[in-house]
């Protein structure tokens, strides 16, 4: 009870603060639709091997990539600004209060969650003129995954923040981490293109049963088993890195 | 209010550097509804203790208890009691000072409309109603103090803990302050404040602790720790370093010297006489006999930094 109200209350600040510089939105949206207006058209005869044979096709591949890359990389990336925080002494205010410390670290993480999913959400629709076709519940579900990898990839980034706790060393630590990451997810091209061995070491990524699960919903099969199996492993993947970075904030952060 | 018992800090800053002994066990014993002053230089380790104090900082050793509660078993309850203004403050450039404060109450577990009326009130506390809706970012330096300070009480607390609140403010501001920081111990607050500004600690604090390498040197109220300097101190100016050499020699050799400085680099002594009145004369005929004589003879009744050149061999920071 105690830690819904004080998440709110974290929450709420986030999202306040948010709203008042809004160049996150533009510069959130600019990049990936510079991929999808540019690079995506390229895919088309890039993706006939998998079954793509028009820019609707190559959307249908390329948009849940797009989209999956964006909630972990943006949410890799979040932990600068709680650096940002940590050395406003603004979080040394909140814990000198009896504020619930896995609220501060969760408060955080959900502003970032919900701000990937509003880019997500208008990338996707400003796709669908272009040829993307997605079923409503299908991207819904959807923007649920997004919702658990974004969520997941925050609380990683605050867990390295307080771990490696300066500008410098956090951005190589980072994308050392990402970059794998995204390769390993086919967040590009579907990793089904890719030899076996390239097949059994995406299997252990925590991302890539979350991007299987985006591309089945992105290509209407609402009943495959990549769906539930992507939302089961990230919805435990999540509850994983969040426990971790509670448990570090609390530690490091009586 | 704050009793703590041999508290310790140290830190290594890095895997195999050496550590660093800040806080080599603080005894304190603070009074409810008085102003104790942690006067010392840079690096004397007031903020790890205050830091430890606020629960910021978990002790290597020692106990402490704030407001009734044990630092060490029951954190959480410490945090209830206390304010906790930082060195550094701690605002949200973007946002303003109403929902700072806001915000601050809500965190202390406040409804929201009581952390309204809180805030409101916080505002025309400190003089800030004026700027209350504008983003922290565009405040002056002394705004911004008195900002971090109504943060510090939003929720009432017991007691209060401030971390060189005057730092960088103009005379005017630093008043403000300081009349602030009466008013709440008048009203029962218990403050403890850190500060390396002599005057600040005179004319604040209703006891002082003079805080070197991680220790209290002394400790009492500003009237007790003038006296441990008792009589005058006279300062003598001579023309060059072998005279200075040479008038430390003789004067030291005078009854009425209690203690002798030198002062290398104004080529000068200052000494610590019982009363100045009868000493100066004696001074200056020692003086003659030994073929010297004074380029300038300075008389200062006893301040705090006497006090403090005293105990701890070095000047404090002075405003
Ligand atoms: N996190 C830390 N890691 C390593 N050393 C530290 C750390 N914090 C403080 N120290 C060291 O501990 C000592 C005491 O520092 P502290 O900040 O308590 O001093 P201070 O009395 O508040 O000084 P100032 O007047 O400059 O604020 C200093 O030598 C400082 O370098
Ligand atoms: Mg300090």
């Amino acid at each position: 009870m105690k830690l819904a109200r004080d998440t709110w209350l974290v929450y709420q600040r986030q999202l306040l603060l948010m709203a008042r510089s809004p160049a996150w939105l533009a510069v959130g949206l600019l990049q990936p639709l510079c991929y999808l207006l540019l690079f995506a058209p390229l895919l088309t005869s890039a993706l006939a091997a998998s079954g793509a044979h028009s820019t609707a096709d190559a959307y249908r591949i390329y948009v849940p990539g797009l989209l999956s890359a964006l909630a972990v990389m943006g949410g890799l990336f979040t932990g600068f600004t709680l650096l940002g925080e940590l050395h406003a002494g603004i979080i040394e205010r909140s814990r000198v209060t009896p504020v619930s410390r896995v609220a501060l670290l969760l408060g955080r993480a959900l502003r970032e969650t919900t701000a990937l999913l509003v880019q997500s959400l208008l990338i996707a629709v400003l796709a669908i003129p272009f040829g993307l076709t997605v079923g409503f519940t299908d991207l819904l579900l959807a923007m649920a995954l997004l919702a658990l990898m974004a969520l997941m990839a925050s609380s990683v980034s605050y867990g390295l923040a307080l771990l490696v706790p300066t500008d410098a060393a956090l951005g190589p630590v980072v994308n050392t981490i990402a970059q794998p990451l995204a390769l390993l997810s086919g967040t590009l091209l579907p990793i089904a293109l890719a030899p076996a061995w390239l097949r059994t070491a995406a299997s252990w990524n925590p991302c890539y049963w979350g991007v299987e699960g985006m591309r089945a919903l992105f290509a209407g099969h609402l009943d495959a088993p990549e769906v539930w199996r992507g939302l089961l492993l990230t919805g435990l993947m999540t509850v994983l890195a969040v426990a971790w970075a509670a448990r570090l904030f609390a530690r490091r952060i009586r | 209010m704050i009793v703590t018992k041999g508290l310790r800090k140290s830190f290594r800053p890095r895997r195999g550097a050496a550590t660093v002994d800040a806080v080599r066990g603080i005894d304190l014993d603070v009074a409810e509804g008085r102003i104790y002053g942690l006067l010392g230089p840079n690096g004397a380790g007031k903020t790890t203790t205050l830091r430890m104090l606020a629960t910021l900082l978990p002790p290597d050793g020692g106990a402490a208890t704030v407001a009734g509660a044990d630092l060490r078993t029951d954190p959480g309850e410490v945090r209830r009691r206390i304010g906790y203004v930082a060195q550094g403050g701690g605002t949200t450039d973007h946002a303003t000072a109403r929902e700072e404060l806001v915000l601050q109450a809500r965190m202390h577990g406040i409804r929201k409309a009581e952390a309204l009326r809180r805030a409101e009130q916080g505002l025309a506390a400190f003089d800030l109603t004026e700027f209350g809706d504008r983003p922290c970012r565009t405040y002056s330096g002394g705004q911004r103090r008195r900002l971090d300070l109504a943060l510090g009480v939003v929720h009432r607390p017991k007691v209060l803990f401030l971390d060189e609140p005057t730092v960088g403010l103009d005379p005017r501001s630093r008043a403000q302050v300081w009349t602030e920081v009466r008013r709440l111990r008048d009203q029962g607050m218990t403050v403890l404040i850190t500060t390396h500004y002599l005057d600040e600690a005179d004319a604040l604090c209703d006891r002082i602790g003079i805080v070197d390498h991680g220790g209290i040197v002394t400790e009492g109220t500003p009237e007790q720790l003038k006296q441990q300097i008792s009589g005058d101190a006279v300062t003598i100016g001579l023309t060059d370093a072998g005279a200075t050499a040479r008038a430390a020699h003789v004067l030291a050799e005078l009854p009425c010297v209690r203690r002798l400085e030198a002062l290398p680099e104004e080529d000068g002594l200052r000494l610590h006489v019982d009363s100045a009145d009868t000493a100066i004369p004696q001074l200056l005929r020692a003086l003659a006999a030994a073929g010297l004589e004074p380029d300038h003879v300075q008389l200062q009744r006893p301040s705090l930094d006497d006090v403090f050149l005293a105990l701890t061999g070095r000047s404090p920071v002075h405003s």
